[in-house]
């Protein structure tokens, strides 16, 4: 980039974004710092920033109430299960849409968005007399699939706006070499669209951890995410500002670490064809 | 493309294929004999959940928990029960639900208690409002009814002295000599949160100590009435100018958290709380509460008096419904309570189920122990108001529709608490969409 | 370059995921369609199972004759349309400063984008309870600090302190494409202008603006799927009181707190219906954007 910054102008920038980007990040900040606290000092009039009690008592209380690592176990492969399988179906329809368009292509795109519009809440007992019926209450492959669907819209968009990046005449020449469709997508198209492939399963990861209408009201015991390890320390007797901060952290620190390394890749992936 | 951007696409890819792995892997083993309880997160259940290893030890049954927040858990318990999903084998439910539940045959009658459980032993009020014709369909974890906390210091320093029975024109008195804003020191805290359970409950009984009623006996709202708009009008006055900036949002969590740190001189509210404020190691004013029956309007012989009990429950769909009944008696026994005591301190027992521990020595010396008994005896859930009415239950009617006309009739009164209405335009409102709710059931 | 046997074989492809999503809008949307005609009051003991009765169009007439309808469908609307326009605007001055060379941009880029990690139901809890909490939250002490009463916000300010909340939750992702969009904008162009002596505004009108418009139609599409449904974020701060019941939440209201399946089915068709009219009309507004 040729563009002539002066040092004074760079400054000012960078003081200014510094101060947006902390006051965005402040209510996580604050959350991470209070879970350190005391009950007492959590409420403390004026609030604490430094010179508190560092205490790790908050995390040692709710771990012994609830098995933390189950929790986080079950939303790990949940969300991850769910973005391959979907990832899995996307590929080929995205494909297929990005290299053979047809006229309706772009009806199917929204008809597949206009999907997510019935608001979870209607089909509660639509959906929940169907996981009765087929016994799927409280299994994480009943949870797997229906994040898959709600996610899978987004998904097939993504993957679609990549591939309708990658040069045609690649394409054309792979044939010319006499490459099968097999080939085709094996050693041509599936290196060029990993990047894609990647941010979309990162974006798909944080939607699908991040769920908490289906992931609360499907299961129990033996498939509850981290979505509902927080529904237990939401609002509970008497002062619980350290351990409901506690209980977030733990809640959000997985995939806000996930998303801090990736994020070079996430700021290059989320173009959803923005680009040109 | 990089070989670092492959690398990290790769490792992401890995990480879901094994996690897609483990899926298939991990087929639950069964264990022995394990029960699924759904609990609500308040403070006796969590303490519970501790001593549940003493149980398995005992019984060789053991205990999956399923603990969520109060509004979650009835989404999630009813959405089972009603759909017949079986995901629990314990519910925690209330008294609004009990007989209802009870009544469409989802529970399991507890009418085979083992002798040493010792039924007789529940507190009459308790066992009727847990019981359908006359069968008992869930077993009270405990119970409450509402009291007055104050704080003796302030009152002290306003020169009053708290009756056993004040009446809501003293706690006007008091609230106005006792608040001090400046200080962050508000005259009293009570309930304005939207819901049918938090300030729909505190208001109802409000009105039942003015002399009002939800219904009349052909099931006709009543919020035409003048004791309704009195009922409203005193606590809009009483709260806006002594109670706490923003009460239309706070509920028994809010104003516990503020009672314990000093912000209120007076709370009216369930008699379980009476433990956590007197608690030195939660609240600042543990040894300056004093306690009083929750008032009532000049010449009306009703109290702000609810009641309320968190009780176990077996669903009828259940497979290990012996294993459960079992953890209901262990749970609910008095010698869970002694186990309790012994290890944490009398005032931090399960309360309001058992009129034995009201009779043990060592419980009758906690300060609180007998206004709570007084509370729930002064209430009575078949005769709530002054005049005569069609249904059962305090704070709330005991009838299906209720929780879903009375969250909305709650949420119209919070909009007035927080100004955003008159009384006259949220009382009318009120009015016709109960009459709407209660001529689509089928009831007018 | 498609032949028909590339054809086919794309039809193929596609086959899965087009029957899976027909099938997971199909079932519950017929099944939610069925209940809409029907008495399903599970509270008095109705069941799918028993059988239900036909009530015709009832169920419809009595969602919409509601006083609560139209002011949800107001709600919606505000609520929605606050958020986009919020983070919209938001979006494009952040990824504008985000592009601007500073010291240590990475880190500030990913203090900017954390909100889009942290789940609703938490980001709704700790708004309420650390942030805008009336007595105990850092905002009242801001407040108090200059002097001034804090506000209640969650009841003085209900629908205001949604927008707030979900604006944060969102304003992250609308950067980070409006970021990707401005960074393939051609700096040479830019240049040129400023060279020309185009003052900052018209730049910003005559080429940098322009250049977004399809980024911001994906961000307005995108999101608006999403916020019509939030639920999350009403559930834990108001409970739908104090003028924030929006559509989703009335639906909720009717199914599960009056157990009123019929009920809340035939608002869930009126839900969809909404959301169908919203995205014809973003479509006839900015759809242009997306064929370019």
């Amino acid at each position: 980039m040729a563009r002539a910054v002066t040092t004074r102008r760079k400054i000012v920038t960078t003081v200014v974004a510094w101060a947006v980007g902390l006051l965005i990040f402040f209510p996580i900040y604050w959350t991470i710092l209070t879970s350190f606290k005391t009950e007492a000092q959590a409420v403390a009039n004026p609030p604490l920033f430094f010179g508190f009690d560092f205490t790790l008592e908050n995390y040692a209380i709710v771990q012994e109430r609830s098995d933390y690592m189950r929790y986080l176990w079950n939303s790990v492969i949940i969300a991850g299960g769910s973005t391959i399988l979907g990832i899995l179906i996307a590929v080929p329809a995205a494909w297929s849409m990005a290299f053979v368009p047809s006229k309706r292509t772009k009806d199917i795109l929204l008809w597949m968005l206009s999907t997510k519009m019935l608001p979870a809440v209607g089909v509660l007992y639509p959906i929940s007399l169907l996981f009765v019926q087929f016994d799927l209450l409280d299994t994480r492959g009943g949870l797997i699939v229906v994040l898959m669907l709600i996610n899978l819209p987004i998904i097939v968009w993504m993957l679609y706006t990549y591939f309708r990046e990658i040069p045609g005449e690649i394409l054309e020449a792979a044939r010319m070499d006499g490459a099968g469709l097999r080939a085709e997508i094996l050693y041509v198209l599936t290196p060029m669209a990993i990047p894609g492939i990647a941010s979309t399963i990162l974006l798909n990861v944080i939607l699908a951890w991040n769920e908490a209408f289906w992931t609360l009201n499907l299961t129990a015991v033996n498939a509850a995410p981290l979505t509902a390890f927080i529904a237990s320390y939401s609002s509970p007797e008497g002062l619980f500002y350290a351990k409901l901060s506690a209980a977030s952290t733990m809640a959000i620190a997985p995939i806000l670490v996930m998303g801090w390394f990736s994020q070079k890749q996430l700021v290059r992936g989320l173009t959803f064809g923005a680009v040109k | 493309m990089s070989p670092k951007t492959v690398l990290r696409a790769s490792s992401a890819l890995c990480l879901c294929a094994s996690a897609a792995l483990a899926v298939t892997g991990s087929a639950a083993s069964a264990q022995d004999t394990t029960i699924t309880i759904a609990t609500v997160n308040n403070g006796d259940m969590i303490r519970m959940q501790g001593y549940t290893d003493l149980f398995t030890e005992q019984t060789g049954i053991a205990v999956e928990w399923v603990t969520l927040e109060e509004n979650v858990l009835r989404q999630r318990v009813t959405t089972d029960i009603t759909t017949n999903g079986g995901q629990f084998d314990i519910m925690t439910i209330g008294m609004y639900e009990t007989p209802i539940w009870g009544a469409n045959g989802w529970l399991v009658p507890l009418d085979n208690l083992s002798e040493e459980y010792n039924v007789d032993d529940i507190l009459p009020a308790m066992r009727n409002g847990l019981s359908y014709d006359g069968t008992l369909y869930a077993a009270p974890f405990y119970g409450e009814s509402s009291m007055v906390m104050y704080r003796t210091d302030l009152m002290e320093a306003a020169g009053l002295e708290m009756p056993d029975g004040p009446t809501w024109e003293f706690i006007e008195q008091a609230a106005a000599a006792m608040n001090d804003p400046e200080n962050e020191v508000y005259g009293i805290c009570l309930r304005g949160k939207p819901g049918w359970g938090e300030g729909g409950a505190f208001i109802t009984v409000t009105a039942n100590s003015f002399g009002a009623r939800w219904f009349d006996e052909d099931w006709n709202a009543q919020f035409d009435t003048p004791e309704w708009e009195q009922a409203l009008t005193f606590y809009v006055n009483l709260m806006n100018n002594y109670g706490p900036p923003g009460y239309a949002t706070n509920g028994f969590n809010e104003n516990l958290s503020l009672f314990q740190q000093g912000h209120c001189g007076m709370w009216i509210d369930a008699t379980v709380a009476a433990s956590f404020v007197t608690n030195p190691d939660e609240s600042s004013v543990a040894d300056s509460v004093g306690f009083a029956l929750a008032p009532n309007h000049e010449g009306v012989d009703r109290r702000a008096n609810w009641l309320w009990a968190w009780a176990l429950a077996i669903p009828a769909g259940t497979q290990q419904a012996d294993a459960a009944l079992q953890f209901i008696e262990w749970a609910t026994s008095a010698e869970y309570i002694e186990l309790v005591a012994e290890n944490e301190g009398w005032a931090n027992v399960p309360p309001g189920a058992r009129t034995s521990l009201y009779e043990t020595p060592e419980y009758q010396e906690v300060p609180f122990a007998q206004m709570t008994l007084d509370s729930i005896n002064a209430a009575d859930p078949t005769n709530p108001t002054v005049d005569p009415v069609p249904y059962v239950g305090i704070q709330f009617v005991a009838i299906p529709e209720f929780a879903g006309f009375a969250t909305e009739v709650s949420q119209e009164f919070s909009e007035v608490y927080a100004g955003q209405k008159s009384i006259e335009e949220a009382l009318a409102n009120a009015q016709s969409l109960t009459n709407d709710a209660m001529e689509a059931a089928g009831y007018r | 370059m498609a032949t028909q046997h590339s054809r086919s074989a794309a039809r193929l492809m596609m086959a899965p995921a087009v029957i899976l999503l027909l099938g997971w809008m199909l079932v519950p949307l017929l099944m939610t369609l069925y209940f809409s005609f029907k008495q399903y009051l599970p509270m008095r003991g109705d069941s799918f199972e028993r059988g239900l009765e036909w009530v015709g169009f009832e169920n419809y007439v009595r969602f919409i004759g509601s006083s609560s309808f139209w002011p949800s469908v107001q709600a919606t609307l505000l609520i929605v349309g606050g958020v986009l326009v919020i983070t919209v605007i938001l979006g494009i001055l952040l990824a504008i400063l985000l592009d601007q060379p500073i010291w240590g941009q990475g880190i500030v880029r990913i203090l900017v984008i954390a909100p889009f990690f942290v789940m609703p139901t938490v980001s709704a809890l700790v708004w309420k309870n650390m942030m805008m909490d009336p007595v105990n939250g850092m905002l009242s002490y801001v407040w108090r600090f200059f002097g001034a009463t804090p506000v209640s916000w969650l009841s003085d300010a209900s629908v205001e302190s949604i927008i707030l909340i979900v604006s944060w939750q969102w304003l992250p992702f609308a950067t980070l494409i409006l970021l990707t969009a401005i960074q393939s904008l051609d700096s040479e162009q830019l240049e040129a202008a400023e060279m020309d002596g185009a003052p900052v505004l018209s730049r910003f009108f005559y080429i940098v603006l322009p250049h977004l418009g399809r980024a911001i139609t994906i961000v307005i599409l995108i999101q608006t799927i999403f916020l019509l449904s939030i639920f999350a974020e009403i559930f834990v701060t108001t409970g739908g009181s104090f003028g924030t019941r929006t559509l989703t939440y009335l639906i909720f209201q009717r199914v599960v707190d009056s157990q009123n399946i019929g009920l809340g089915s035939a608002g869930g068709v009126y839900a969809i219906i909404l959301a169908n009219i919203v995205a014809i009309f973003l479509m006839r507004i900015v759809g242009k954007n997306l064929d370019r």
